[in-house]
This record gives C-alpha cells, sequence and structure tokens, in this order.
C-alpha cells in the first residue's frame, strides 16, 4: 500500500506539468482518464474539490489555524535542538486555563474520580459531601453508570439542578427544566441553534447578525451552514460598547440580500472583555423585539468580571425585568459552560443551553435535532452539575472550593490590570479595558512598510506581525484578522492566562518586539 | 416570533422515531411502578438500544481507575491501585497541556491517543496506518456525519445519495435526513442470515440515479441489528463495486470486537482493500470508523470514536482538516477510553488478569444470551430468527397473522410497532420495532440488545415467550 501510495502522490504531482486543461479533466467529476506513467491505471476521485460539498470551503478558524500550527512546528524544531532567539514557545492564542497552569478545582475532580471509579466510595480519603455527590449524580445514570446513555436532553437531575442554579443567579425568576439542554461544551449548543435556525434561499436566506471582533466559531460555523453572516461593529472608541444605532445599520443594509433572523451577542466579550452595561441589553432586547429576531446570548464567561463599576447581567434576567411585554415575546437562546469562568475544565466539553420563549412546534424540532448526536459526554454533564450545585458553607469541602475559586478569579482580575497597563505604555499599542472574559484585544499601530511587505506575501497585516513575533520571540498570538476589525484597523488577541512571571515576560517580549518591529519597518 | 416554517427543512424532515413514543411510555410505566400503580411486572427492562451498562453490565475495572486518577491526579501515588493503572494514567496525563484533562485537546485527537488509534490498526491489519489519516471524534455518529459534511450538497437529482442497508439503526438515518442527504435503501438477504449482495447494490444504485446523485455507500459490519458479519470474499466483492461504480465507502466497524460466530473473523475494509492491491488499495476512497460506545466497553456515555480517512484527495483533506479544527473536540476523558481500548493491559501486566477475564465474562454473557434467544425462538411459533456471528443485536422476525395485522392497521400502527406497544404494556418489557430500523415490505421484527447479564437475558425472555404465546392466540 506504501508503494501504490507513492505512485499516487506521482501522478498527483505529475498533474501540475500537464495541460491544465488536460489535469481539469482529469479531476472532473464523471471521467475515467487512463494515464500511462508506468501503466498506472487513474481514476478520478469520488471526493474532490468539485464534487465536495462547497459550504466547507469556506471555513476558517483562526484559533487553531496557521499560526498555532507553525506554533507546534517551532516547538517540535526545539525540542530536536534547532536553535533559535527562545527556550520555548508561550502559547497565548487559545482560552486553556489549565494549559496555562490553573488549578482546577478540588472538589470537582475527586466527584467525578469516585462516578468513574465508584469503588473510591469506600475509601475514607474522600469527605462525605464528594461521596454523597458522586452518589447522587451516579444514581441519576443508567445502571449507575457514566457509561450509559443518556437522555439527548440531558441527565433529568442535571437540568433541574440547572434551572434551579439560573433561579438563584437571576434573583427567583422561573426557569424549566424543560426549557435546559444539555450540551457538549457551548460551541455544541450554538451549532445547534445556528443549524436549527438557518433556512431559506437567495435573499430569503437566514442572516444572522453576529459582533465584529467575534469569536470565529461563529463565522466557521455560518460558512459551514451557508448562512448569511450580518456584522455589527462593536465601538473600540468606547470599550467595544454595542450601539443600537450600528446593530439598525447592519440591519438594514442586511435586509437587501437577506432574511436577518438570528442577533448574537457574546457578553462578557470574545476577543474584546468588554461587559455590557444593563442598559445596553435592555437596548438590544427592545431592538430584538421590534426586529423580530431570536437572540442568541453566548454568556460563558460570566464568572469572569474584574473591573469596577462593571456587573455580569444575564439576558434572560433582564428581559423578565422589563416585563410581560417583552418577556412573553422574546425569543432568547443563552449558553453557559464549563470552559471558562474558574473552572477551566475545557478537556471536559461540558455545557448547557436555556431557551426561552419557543414556540412548542419549534422547540419539538429542536429536541429532536439534539437526539441526532445521541447525548452529551456523562462527564461533562456530571461535571456541570457540580459547578450549578457547588459545596454549601455546612459541607466540609465548602471552605477548600471557595479558597480556591476566589484566588483564580482574583488571579485574573489582577492579570487583565497589568495586561491592559503594561500594554498601554507601549508606543503604538492601544488596549481598552479588559472588563471581563479572558483576553485582550489591544489595536496595533502598522507603519506602511510592513502593511506593503504584507500584502505582497499575501497575508494580512497582522498575521504577518503575528509570525514574525511567533519567529523572533516564541509567543503565539491570534492575529485580529482572525476575528474580525474595521477596516484599517490592526489587533492581536493575547490571552490573560499565563502564569504572572510568564506573564510579564509576555508582555516585556511583546513590547521589544514592536519597537523594533516598527523601525524595522520605519 | 419563529415559526416551524423557517425551521431548518433539514431538521423538520428527520422523523421522530417510534422508538421515541416507547421510550416516552417506558419511563412513564417506571413512574407508575415507583407509586404502586403497577402490579403485573415489577420493574421495566429496557434491551431496546445498544447501552450495555444501562443495562446490568459492569464497565472494565482498568479503564475507570485509570479515569479516575486523571481526574484526580493524587490517586496517582495511591498503592491501592495497580501499578500499571497508575503509570498509565501518569503518561497521558503528561500529554496533556499543565498535565490536566482540563485543559483542550489538540485539534484532531490527543496526539498520544491518534498514535494508538494508528499503533492498533496498523496491528490489527498489517498496513501502515498514519495518524494525520485519523481523526478523534464525540462518538462514531459525530465522525459519520463530519465525514457526510464533506460529502453531502445539492437539491434534487443534485443531491448526495448515500446507500444505506435495510434494516439500519435508527441514529444513521437521522444524520443522513440532518445533513440533507438522501437515503438510498439497499436491502439485506435475511434467509441468508442478512448478507450483502452486489445484485441487490446495483439495483439500488439504478433506481437512485433517476433522483439523486448516489456517492456514498454505507455498511456496518459486524451489523446493526442484524449481527452478521461479512466474509472477505463479500468484502471484496463490494469494494469492486464501489470501484466500478465510483462510490465512496463509509465503513462503520463499531462491532469489530464483538464477534464470536464459529468460523467468523472480522475482516476490517482497510485490511481487505489493501490486499486487493492497485488499481483499488491506492484508488478507492474509504472512511473506516469505531468508537468506545459499543463491544466489551459499552461507555456509550462517555462519547469517543474515530474516522481513518483512506485515500482522500490531498486537497479535499486540506479542507476537511479545517472544517474539522472547530467541530471535532472529543472530549478528554472520552479520548482517555479511547486510549485504553485499543491499547488494553497485556499479558503479564498487573491488571492483565482482571482485565481479560472481565472482557471474557462480557462477551461470553452476549454469546450465550444469543444462544439462549436462539434456543428459545425455535420453539416458539409465528418467530423465527437467523443465527448472528457478532455484534450485540438479534433481529428477530415476526410472522404475524393477518388478523394481527388487521388489527394494527385499524389503529394506523405498524404491526411490530403495535406488537412492542403491547409487549411493554403487558410485560415491561421494551425491545425496538423493527418499523423503526426500516425492513422489507410486509415483515415485521423485533430488536433485542444482547449486551445484559445472562439472568436478565432469562427475564427478558419469559416476559417475550409468555406475551407472544398470548399474542398469537389473540391474533390467530
Amino acid at each position: 500500500m506504501q508503494e501504490a501510495a507513492a505512485f499516487s502522490r506521482l501522478s498527483n504531482s505529475f498533474l501540475h506539468v500537464l495541460n491544465p486543461s488536460f489535469s481539469k479533466l482529469l479531476k472532473s467529476k464523471n471521467s475515467t482518464i487512463r494515464m500511462t506513467e508506468n501503466g498506472f491505471l487513474h481514476h478520478g476521485k469520488v471526493l474532490t474539490l468539485d464534487s465536495m460539498n462547497p459550504n466547507v470551503k469556506r471555513v476558517e478558524y483562526a484559533v487553531r489555524g496557521p499560526i498555532v500550527q507553525r506554533a507546534v512546528q517551532i516547538e517540535k524544531e526545539l525540542r530536536e535542538g534547532v536553535k533559535k532567539p527562545f527556550t520555548e514557545v508561550i502559547k497565548a492564542n487559545i482560552g486553556d486555563c489549565h494549559a496555562m497552569g490553573q488549578k482546577p478545582i478540588t472538589f470537582f475532580r475527586q466527584v467525578l474520580a469516585l462516578c468513574s471509579y465508584p469503588e473510591l466510595l469506600e475509601d475514607n480519603k474522600f469527605p462525605e459531601d464528594v461521596k454523597n455527590r458522586a452518589r447522587r449524580i451516579l444514581q441519576a445514570c443508567a445502571g449507575g453508570s457514566i457509561g450509559s446513555y443518556s437522555a439527548s436532553q440531558g441527565i433529568e437531575l442535571i437540568r433541574n439542578d440547572v434551572a434551579r442554579y439560573i433561579e438563584r443567579r437571576d434573583g427567583g425568576i422561573p426557569c424549566s427544566p424543560d426549557n435546559i439542554y444539555l450540551s457538549a461544551g457551548a460551541s455544541d449548543g450554538i451549532m445547534t441553534m445556528l443549524k436549527l435556525l438557518v433556512s431559506g434561499e437567495g435573499s430569503s436566506r437566514t442572516g444572522v447578525m453576529i459582533s465584529i471582533p467575534q469569536y470565529p466559531l461563529y463565522s466557521a460555523g455560518l460558512a459551514e451552514l451557508a448562512a448569511v453572516q450580518i456584522n455589527y461593529y462593536l465601538d473600540e472608541a468606547k470599550c467595544w460598547s454595542l450601539d443600537v444605532k450600528e446593530l439598525r445599520r447592519a440591519l438594514e443594509a442586511a435586509r437587501k440580500h437577506c432574511r436577518p433572523r438570528v442577533l448574537c451577542i457574546i457578553n462578557p466579550g470574545n476577543p474584546t472583555g468588554q461587559v455590557q452595561s444593563r442598559q445596553c441589553i435592555e437596548d438590544v432586547i427592545k431592538f430584538a423585539a421590534e426586529e423580530n429576531l431570536f437572540l442568541m446570548a453566548d454568556e460563558v464567561y460570566q464568572d469572569n468580571v474584574y473591573a469596577e463599576g462593571c456587573q455580569f447581567h444575564s439576558f434572560k434576567k433582564v428581559l423578565f425585568e422589563m416585563g410581560p411585554e417583552y418577556s412573553e415575546k422574546v425569543e432568547l437562546v443563552s449558553f453557559h459552560s464549563t470552559s471558562k469562568c474558574y473552572m477551566g475544565e475545557c478537556g471536559f466539553r461540558g455545557g448547557y443551553m436555556e431557551v426561552v420563549n419557543l414556540d412548542p412546534e419549534v422547540k419539538v424540532q429542536l429536541t429532536k435535532l439534539v437526539s441526532v448526536r445521541l447525548c452529551p459526554p456523562v462527564t461533562g454533564q456530571a461535571l456541570l452539575d457540580l459547578v450549578v450545585n457547588p459545596p454549601q458553607p455546612d459541607e466540609p469541602s465548602y471552605a477548600t472550593f471557595i479558597k480556591e475559586r476566589s484566588h483564580t478569579l482574583a488571579m485574573l482580575a489582577e492579570k487583565a490590570k497589568m495586561t491592559q497597563d503594561i500594554l498601554n505604555q507601549v508606543p503604538g499599542i492601544s488596549c481598552n479595558p479588559v472588563q471581563g472574559a479572558m483576553y485582550s484585544f489591544p489595536s496595533i499601530q502598522l507603519p506602511p512598510k510592513a502593511i506593503a511587505e504584507a500584502k505582497e506575501k499575501g497575508q494580512a497585516p497582522d498575521m504577518f506581525y503575528c509570525m514574525k513575533l511567533l519567529e523572533e520571540k516564541g509567543i503565539c498570538l491570534v492575529p485580529g484578522s482572525g476575528f474580525g476589525q474595521r477596516d484599517g484597523t490592526f489587533h492581536f488577541r493575547m490571552t490573560i492566562l499565563p502564569p504572572t512571571e510568564k506573564l510579564k515576560i509576555v508582555l516585556a517580549k511583546i513590547k521589544e518586539f514592536h519597537q523594533s518591529f516598527s523601525e524595522q519597518y520605519s | 416570533m419563529s415559526v416551524l416554517s423557517e425551521i431548518n427543512p433539514d431538521v423538520r424532515r428527520i422523523k421522530i422515531s417510534e422508538h421515541d413514543i416507547l421510550d416516552e411510555r417506558a419511563e412513564q410505566i417506571r413512574t407508575e411502578i415507583r407509586q404502586g400503580l403497577v402490579k403485573r411486572y415489577k420493574d421495566v427492562i429496557d434491551v431496546s438500544s445498544g447501552n450495555p451498562h444501562g443495562m446490568g453490565l459492569k464497565p472494565l475495572t482498568f479503564v475507570r481507575q485509570v479515569l479516575a486518577t486523571c481526574f484526580y491526579p493524587p490517586l496517582v501515588h495511591d498503592e491501592s491501585l495497580p501499578l500499571d493503572v497508575r503509570q498509565r494514567a501518569q503518561s497521558l496525563l503528561a500529554e496533556c497541556d499543565g498535565e490536566s484533562i482540563g485543559s483542550y485537546p489538540a485539534t484532531y485527537g490527543m496526539k498520544h491517543v491518534r498514535s494508538s488509534v494508528s499503533t492498533f490498526i496498523t496491528r490489527r491489519d498489517g498496513v501502515v496506518s498514519d495518524p494525520d489519516n485519523i481523526i478523534i471524534s464525540n462518538g462514531s455518529q459525530h465522525a459519520l456525519i463530519l465525514i457526510l459534511k464533506l460529502l453531502v450538497q445539492g437539491r434534487g437529482l443534485q443531491q448526495t445519495g448515500v446507500l444505506t442497508p435495510v434494516p439500519c439503526y435508527r441514529s444513521f438515518n437521522k444524520g443522513l435526513v440532518a445533513q440533507g442527504a438522501v437515503s438510498v435503501p439497499y436491502y439485506l438477504c435475511e434467509e441468508q442470515g442478512w448478507t450483502v449482495q452486489v445484485e441487490e447494490l446495483r439495483r439500488a444504485l439504478q433506481a437512485a440515479r433517476g433522483h439523486c446523485n448516489p456517492m456514498v455507500l454505507y455498511l456496518i459490519n459486524p451489523g446493526n441489528p442484524s449481527g452478521h458479519v461479512q466474509s472477505k470474499a463479500s468484502i471484496e466483492e463490494v469494494i469492486r463495486f464501489a470501484a466500478e461504480e465510483r462510490l465512496f465507502i463509509m465503513a462503520d466497524e463499531v462491532y469489530q470486537g464483538c464477534v464470536f460466530g464459529k468460523d467468523s473473523e472480522f475482516y476490517s475494509y482497510k485490511k481487505v482493500l489493501s490486499e486487493m492491491g492497485p488499481p483499488y488499495s491506492t484508488n478507492v476512497e474509504l472512511a473506516s470508523f469505531h468508537s468506545v460506545s459499543k463491544g466489551f466497553m459499552g461507555e456509550c456515555g462517555l462519547r469517543c470514536g474515530y474516522v481513518e480517512m483512506v485515500n482522500l484527495d490531498p486537497q479535499v483533506m486540506r479542507y476537511a482538516y479545517q472544517a474539522f479544527s472547530f467541530n471535532a473536540l472529543a472530549s478528554v476523558p472520552g479520548q482517555i477510553t479511547l486510549d485504553v481500548m485499543l491499547n488494553p493491559p497485556q499479558p503479564g501486566d498487573p491488571s492483565y488478569a482482571v482485565y481479560a477475564q472481565e472482557v471474557k465474562s462480557v462477551m461470553s454473557a452476549i454469546k450465550n444470551n444469543a444462544q439462549r434467544i436462539m434456543d428459545v425462538v425455535s420453539g416458539l411459533p409465528g418467530m423465527t430468527c437467523q443465527p448472528i456471528n457478532g455484534g450485540i443485536f438479534m433481529f428477530l422476525r415476526l410472522h404475524l397473522s393477518k388478523a394481527a395485522i388487521e388489527h394494527a392497521e385499524e389503529k394506523d400502527l405498524e404491526p411490530d410497532l403495535l406488537y412492542s406497544m403491547r409487549l411493554l404494556e403487558d410485560t415491561g418489557l421494551c425491545v425496538a420495532p423493527g418499523c423503526e430500523l426500516r425492513q422489507k415490505q410486509g415483515t415485521h421484527h423485533i430488536r433485542i440488545c444482547l449486551a445484559t447479564p445472562e439472568e436478565i437475558m432469562e427475564d427478558v425472555l419469559h416476559r417475550l415467550k409468555s406475551f407472544h404465546l398470548r399474542f398469537i392466540k389473540e391474533f390467530p
């Protein structure tokens, strides 16, 4: 098979030499061409660039894109002993807390260990509250095992617990467990809702409004679904706040070529870190009500709020506090996950969405759709249960839990401040306050010569900048072009996650690099 | 407010399955039993789907000990756990960023796990497997959908058609519809033990060409619900057919760990393809699937599987990687489970004896259950069953009387759905009705899962037998 594969590679490279129309013919779906390269018969493939789903070709996902691939390659080279101006690559590209040294919450991990291997319930090393939680979760699993399929909407006990959490969070506003759908991370829920809501053809194709800048899961998902992406710009000059006038502008322009149906908001924001004010959230809800838009509120960073004067307001709470004119009408889905906040358990793929005011027939469709992927990982469901139902003050694990949670959140707040302060000291870099989430998204001034060289290379100028930063300093960030930005502006997204000492190093290196880069291209 | 007409038409086309009706009623009955309202039986036994732990089989100790240690790393120093458990957990943790299973796994799967998968495949097939062609996914259903995402497009005559076996478990058909593909049924031959007949594939393909663009051939080997294990010759025939007719093969091999028929052996499509040599081995496009959910692992709730792609166009692969980069993430606990499944304790390892015993005991329960069913069915009028060689299900044929069929028609129900509903009500036994898995017109079946302790299967058969005899008396 290896030898034959080599023949195949040879025949593929041979294609480049051939007459272009012949090679096109070769690739075309229904042709069978005999190529006499050592008498080797070459059939056209079934799955080719022409025959494949065209939507897939439009998908890009910067967070795990080319810059990350290059970073991984460089790490490999370092391990092989290749000399570089740095000894390690610091990956500040992805919101991965544990990768950057954040510790998991002991209570969560202990309960999960017992759920996984129930013999440990006999082990006196584990406190009673850990054991009780494990028993409770296992009783809710068929056959008492986390290896059983659960209901596709998620284990009922856990959906009940999520509903109670939401009620507590939102000051008692009722939440029905029936409106809770557990998911494999928030991303799974987001993709499910987008898939559900996309329909129509041509100028009646569903349009989905998303902020610029945005977390590129949205743009990738919309590309894959061939939905129409409608960009609305956050206001960098006003701390990345949302302006309803801008929403209206985007909507009106979009109406000419699609049917706008959905409005996505990420609050606290990714990559921007802004925490929207309550007034802003009310304005958005009013706008959605007026324009009959389905609101998708991505609230995975809801515990990550640092700046003074900022507070997380859930869309659900605000909606209901606005009274029945809105609370009985506006369709809303809110997302949360176990990947962020103080948990940082990205690897578990735990999450949920709460749907509000769905037409009952539409809800039936949603329930059907989630059943296609059978059920979310039960380990993620179990973890979510612990997040929404943490140790109580009278329980043995409480003290440690509070200590760990407070420490993690305090460190994040400290690092957020440090990051914005240091970056703002660099001439040519300007960083809005990191009010929440886990990232800074500073704007960078790039000299015209640098921009020109980037264009020559066919690279977005901030990609060019970030690639050089990677090669010269071993720091991996994601260029702003991966998230979207106003034309002519450039940014990078950097996480605030590296441990404090390392973060200081990263910021110092960025400062050095920016200065030398600006000089080099002056 | 959104209305139904604005919902994605592919989603609307997904059928609510008959199974959901039975599931809902089963749940109600469980509540009624708890409330003391049901006297005839003490519990509901659900053998309708492949959920081994839910049906009483135990997880494998080694897997769960490794998982527990990975969840809570202080256990690495706990000497009450076997050394190989702790070493395996340590090496898996070392693979994780920050040595935590809470960090994001690498894009297409943890490097170590992809490597375990490729080593497993290489050992199994005697053919080198490249880890770059392997994507770890959130269960095999998810992997199937990822591949369908690449293949499926178009409407009307251009709509991608996927040849699908009849009978077939329900989730794949749901996935097909959700992706916007056309399902093109080909009938397995019941009389010969549910074999794949190339003539029937050809018939299905010709019929499809008039109304869609058939590009894909989906097979399940060992079969679900059929329990048929394809012979090498049969696989070669199918590959030749796919090559002639230019079809992309999707080979769902999740039950490969579960082959027990005498003289039966599992041959992977990849292995047979490679042994056929060029031009087949270099040209036929193949995606093979496996999962931790089935066989002796039964870890359905952990959601992990993989797809190996063979002979795909490198330019297509470039886009495939991009498409999979934001949507393929399999949870780390799931990937750990996959790693253990494909790279289990070896003779000489401290955990080997227990591991081997547990696997043997699960496999023998499945095999013995199959034999018990054959024994009981052979004594029952109006019910027959093809012998099976693998998988974890049996698909029993019901030979219903005209009276029974007419009764079902009056109630506007498929006869085997009616039978299953009555079976549930009268005995608390929940099976899957054949109509949900599709079957030849005029035939009726029920599917029973074998992955349950033998005592439970005895209870299953007792309930089934007594109900069946009453039923055929009621509808002679």
